[in-house]
């Protein structure tokens, strides 16, 4: 079994509310010196084979259409990651 | 004329949609998105609400559902489509449109009567219109916080396809102060505040959003 993780952020330039409100309730709950905090998603695709050329473009080509949207967000995909659970 | 109106799960204002298109004169058709078929309409209207929960992002996974795909076909072709709050959503995430929506700048969901400006009046769905006539729509959203790269705003406004823009303060952060945008047919047009809501004196801030609907009627006659 093949785990890929996509990461989507806001690209730098967009600015992320979400980041700044939990940046304010980090200060507020006591930790100093923090400079900004940006908030993303991430997805952990559990494959039920091992992962091929074909299925790794498909996950490429969902993960700058459904996953992230390309206009505000970046996304980046690393292959083979190991199962925490 | 057979104006759609495409319910999505999690769709909350098809009925308001439905009902602005009867009053202003026209026949409203119920379109279901897990269908792939326009039943044959003059121009369709996606409307507010939260599909599919906004999950992923507002409008992410509805520009997937199977009608989009014959709306898609249509759209290119010149039908009228106008796509508000979420339904402008489902159509920048389509790239029907230019641009997107991301969180309010200040964080809190708005819902008011907001005041606008019509700055093109030659699109489907403003004609109506007289250009730089301010109207008054309810505004309620999350996500209203228009955004785009600084060249896709460059030509927008050179082009004259920012069509309504917010005034008397910005309600949500939006560039350039744009609360809706045009395709360049001028055909499809999205706008976050909700003109099917102020389409009856009794139940909305006045009839300033009438003109929307009275707008794309009078095009499907004279076409």
């Amino acid at each position: 079994m093949a785990r890929v993780v996509v990461d989507v952020m806001l690209k730098p330039e967009i600015l992320d509310p979400q980041g700044q409100a939990v940046e304010g309730a980090l200060a507020r709950l006591g930790l100093a010196g923090v400079a900004s905090v940006r908030q993303g998603k991430r997805f952990e695709i559990d494959l039920a084979g091992e992962l091929d050329t074909a299925t790794r473009a498909q996950l490429h080509e969902l993960a700058g259409t459904l996953l992230s949207n390309p206009v505000i967000e970046d996304y980046s995909l690393r292959e083979n990651v190991e199962d925490a659970s | 004329m057979r104006i759609g109106v495409v319910t999505f799960p999690g769709s909350l204002d098809d009925v308001d949609a439905a009902r602005a298109v009867r009053i202003a004169g026209g026949e409203p058709v119920q379109l279901w998105h897990g269908e792939g078929e326009l039943r044959d309409v003059d121009a369709v209207i996606l409307p507010g609400g939260f599909s599919y929960g906004d999950y992923l992002r507002a409008g992410a996974i509805a520009r997937f559902a199977p009608v989009m795909e014959p709306l898609l076909a249509a759209a290119a072709e010149g039908l009228p489509v106008l796509g508000i709050c979420n339904g402008f959503q489902v159509l920048t995430e389509a790239h029907l449109l230019p641009g997107s929506m991301i969180k309010n700048d200040h964080r809190r969901f708005v819902c008011k009567d907001q005041r606008l400006r019509v700055e093109n009046v030659r699109t489907s769905w403003t004609s109506a219109y007289t250009a730089g006539q301010e109207i008054v729509v309810p505004l309620k959203n999350q996500d209203g916080q228009y955004v785009a790269d600084a060249s896709t705003l460059e030509r927008l406004e050179g082009e004259g396809r920012v069509v309504f823009r917010y005034v008397a303060g910005n309600p949500n952060g939006s560039r350039n102060d744009i609360a809706g945008v045009c395709n360049e047919r001028g055909n499809v047009v999205g706008l976050m505040p909700h003109p099917e809501h102020a389409v009856d004196a009794l139940t909305g801030p006045g009839t300033d959003g009438l003109g929307f609907f009275a707008s794309v009627l009078t095009g499907l006659v004279a076409a």
